[in-house]
């Protein structure tokens, strides 16, 4: 199989390193090679942060680069705006639509771009979701990454049945049922 | 068949030490490092700790090989500086057991101050350098690491990169096991004296000689003969890269990159038509290539700053332009969290007009806006050292408005060296200690002054305070960070007193576990003034409305109540959770 690219992208803080251990436990599971490269240290103090998963029969480097990416998750949606040229062509982005002002934007210096979902609707195929209102009607704001996930699910090679079942490995014991809530509602959508 | 798994670089570098039966461990965190000792502390037949500083860390190591067990210390690049003075004389005594130094290069600056080469330390320290290129050989050359190191009688560098130590790859498990414990006799090669020394240079020399010669034939060291039009040397994780675009290229793949293999770099230059040397940072090998009048391209065409990538060669080898422009948006700096007490800090010494020399860690982005009070970051401990160095140099009226910032583990690390140096030669500065109860900076490690061991074992935690008062500081003072009030006072006296004082700024870091404010914040608009006096400190939970009043991010905000403490109007209010 031809080595598959997905990117997660957020700010940090976000939850983007859980997101990043689950995807990579779905494709173990399903027997590919699996590379996944993170962010650890300074930038996960609110910085953007970014985490690259590739499998395939094969994956040689760790990180998806310029135009290169079958599937964006952006947790943000500057974020989103920010990589969304590490997208294929025919890639696909997911926008969790909230916005944080970086502090740049909270000083004065800068201005948060406008339409921005709708911008790059104009270039690639853009699925978004307000995760966090979802995520507040279940109860539990935390798990707005697992339905960010759960609507990306749907443009990747893997049953729902594997995700559940990753996810139940993966999201600690207390929280397994919610995060699969989450995860549901996000498919759904 | 061997059991598979995904890791973390850095974790199977702990998983290879455990396999090697590695006894001790020890560590001073460090960005991109820090994963290493937090793995090993998870197999209970390793002896794992952190160390007050690298220094410290890599002489326990020391000690545990000359009495006759395997041990390793790890470290980031810049560690390594500080536990250099080590480093370099146990290259002349050897090893007993096995020993190993893992230090994380940080190509690209993700979490460091500089972007030094470790590589070049391991040729003027004459220590081999061993540099895995995935998690399976992070594991695989930790093990080998302590191989080499016993059969040359060498401490050996196992030197990884943020992109190696932070990326997951699939890993093959082994068995541990424990060779064992060498007996230990009493040897001058331990104890390095001019006399001993000058014995030991030239065996330090003939090993490196040997180990050159042999690593033309280790395994680690790899020929990939293809297509010989173009032929790459490279090494880490810039291999990786090579194998993305070049598949089908001929390569010499190093695994040992220092001492580098005279007769197997030269084979694979007559070999090829096109030789590219493709490393990130320094043209180590690309100049050793060249020493030895072999024809090579390398930094003409890559750079010597950042991470590699393999569109770097598309575009410099192959010609292809990657099409895609990043759109122009704003920058997303990191910032202070919600809640975290040096946010309040900051604000109430940029409040009273002070300059601060700054150190390593979390503070450090008291640099940046809307702050702007760290004036200086040099390395670990730093800021006292250097507020000495200005009073000394332009007097008392300097620096009757400055302060140095030193967080609680930096001070512990080496601003214990630099306190006792203003108290020993007469300062009259003022240093803050930032105590926030943890190494916030490389995600929550414990140290001497917190009460508690790399694995969790509850120990006395040693007082920073008493510690300033056993230096005859007279003038030592606790403030909480979230009292302004207080604060400001404090600051103003001791800056006004005309001798050495230290404020220690407690409140624990709002990412600590266990750490939470029973409040969070509201915003009444009616009462906003839209006076701005709120956002001062670049809170990322206060927003403002397209109509100019306040509003909280409920998500974000924290409880610290910082902002309440700041609105004259009663437009911010805490509420009970």
């Amino acid at each position: 199989m031809i080595t598959k690219n997905i990117m997660i992208v957020g700010v940090g803080g976000q939850g983007t390193l859980l997101t990043s251990r689950i995807l990579g436990g779905l494709m173990a599971d399903a027997g590919y090679d699996v590379k996944i490269s993170e962010v650890h240290g300074m930038a996960q103090r609110g910085g953007s942060v970014v985490t690259y998963v590739r499998y395939g029969d094969k994956v040689a480097e760790p990180i998806v680069e310029e135009g290169q990416a079958d599937v964006l998750i952006a947790f943000e949606r500057l974020e989103a705006l920010r990589y969304a040229h590490f997208l294929k062509k025919e890639g696909v982005l997911i926008i969790n639509d909230e916005r944080i002002d970086p502090m740049p934007v909270v000083t004065g210096a800068a201005e948060y771009p406008g339409e921005i979902i709708e911008t790059l609707k104009e270039k690639v195929t853009v699925y978004s979701i307000d995760a966090m209102a979802e995520a507040k009607k279940l109860g539990n704001q935390r798990v707005f990454n697992l339905v960010v996930l759960g609507m990306a699910a749907r443009h990747m090679d893997f049953s729902k049945e594997d995700w559940i079942k990753v996810i139940s490995e993966k999201v600690p014991k207390k929280t397994i049922d919610i995060n699969i809530k989450a995860f549901e509602t996000g498919y759904q959508s | 068949m061997k059991q598979k798994e995904i890791m973390l670089g850095n974790a199977a570098i702990a998983r290879g030490a455990w396999e090697a039966g590695v006894k001790v461990s020890a560590a001073y965190p460090g960005t991109p490092s820090t994963e290493i000792s937090e793995n090993i502390v998870t197999y209970p037949e390793v002896y794992a700790e952190w160390s007050p500083n690298e220094k410290v860390a890599a002489e326990v190591a020391i000690g545990a090989s000359i009495a006759g067990s395997r041990a390793m210390v790890s470290m980031k690049h810049v560690g390594l500086n500080v536990a250099s003075d080590p480093l370099y004389s146990v290259s002349y005594i050897g090893v007993n057991a096995g020993l190993l130094f893992c230090v994380a290069d940080d190509p690209g600056l993700y979490s460091s101050q500089n972007e030094q080469d470790t590589r070049l330390i391991g040729a003027s320290s004459h220590v081999p350098v061993l540099e895995p290129s995935d998690s399976k050989e992070a594991l695989d050359f930790t093990k080998f690491a302590f191989e080499l190191s016993e059969k040359y009688d060498t401490p050996v560098i196992l030197r990884t990169t943020t992109r190696l130590g932070h990326s997951q790859g699939t890993v093959e498990l082994g068995e541990r096991v424990v060779p064992k414990d060498k007996p230990y006799e009493r040897n001058m090669k331990n104890i390095m004296m001019p006399a001993s020394a000058k014995m030991r240079h030239p065996v330090v020399e003939a090993r490196e000689i040997q180990l050159a010669k042999d690593a033309c034939s280790l395994p680690v060291n790899r020929l990939e003969m293809a297509d010989t039009s173009i032929g790459f040397i490279t090494s880490g994780i810039a291999y990786q890269y090579v194998k993305e675009v070049f598949p089908e290229a001929s390569v010499l793949k190093l695994g040992l990159v220092y001492p580098l293999p005279d007769d197997l770099l030269k084979d694979f230059a007559s070999k090829v038509d096109r030789l590219i040397v493709f490393e990130e940072l320094e043209p180590f090998i690309e100049t050793y290539l060249k020493s030895l009048g072999i024809k090579c391209e390398g930094k003409e065409l890559f750079t010597r700053q950042g991470e590699y990538s393999a569109n770097m060669l598309r575009e410099k080898l192959k010609d292809e332009k990657v099409d895609a422009k990043a759109a122009n948006v704003p920058n997303r700096p990191p910032i202070l969290c919600p809640g975290c007490p040096h946010r309040s800090t900051f604000y109430v010494l940029k409040k009273l007009g002070i300059h601060a020399c700054g150190d390593i860690g979390c503070y450090t982005l008291g640099a940046v806006d809307p702050l702007n009070v760290v004036d200086t970051t040099v390395c670990m401990g730093a800021s006292i050292s250097m507020l000495h160095g200005m009073e000394k140099a332009r007097g008392r009226e300097f620096i009757k408005n400055w302060v140095a910032v030193i967080g609680d583990s930096t001070f512990m690390h080496t601003g214990i060296n630099s306190l006792e140096n203003m108290a020993y030669n007469r300062s009259s500065a003022t240093v803050m200690i930032l105590d926030n109860s943890t190494t916030g900076m490389t995600g929550h490690q414990d140290h001497a002054a917190t009460g508690k061991t790399l694995d969790g074992t509850e120990v006395p935690a040693i007082s920073i305070y008493k510690l300033c008062k056993a230096m005859n500081i007279e003038h030592v003072v606790e403030v909480d960070a979230f009292n302004t009030v207080e604060l400001e006072k404090t600051v103003k006296e001791e800056t006004a007193r005309e001798e050495l004082s230290v404020i220690i700024v407690c409140a624990p870091c709002a990412l600590l576990k266990g750490q939470k404010f029973p409040y969070k914040v509201k915003a009444i608009p009616e009462k906003c003034k839209k006076c701005g006096m709120c956002l001062k400190p670049g809170c990322p939970a206060i927003k403002k409305r397209p109509d100019g009043t306040i509003e909280i991010d409920d998500t974000l905000c924290n409880g610290c109540g910082l902002c309440t403490q700041l609105c004259h109007f009663g437009a911010l209010e805490k509420y009970e959770l």
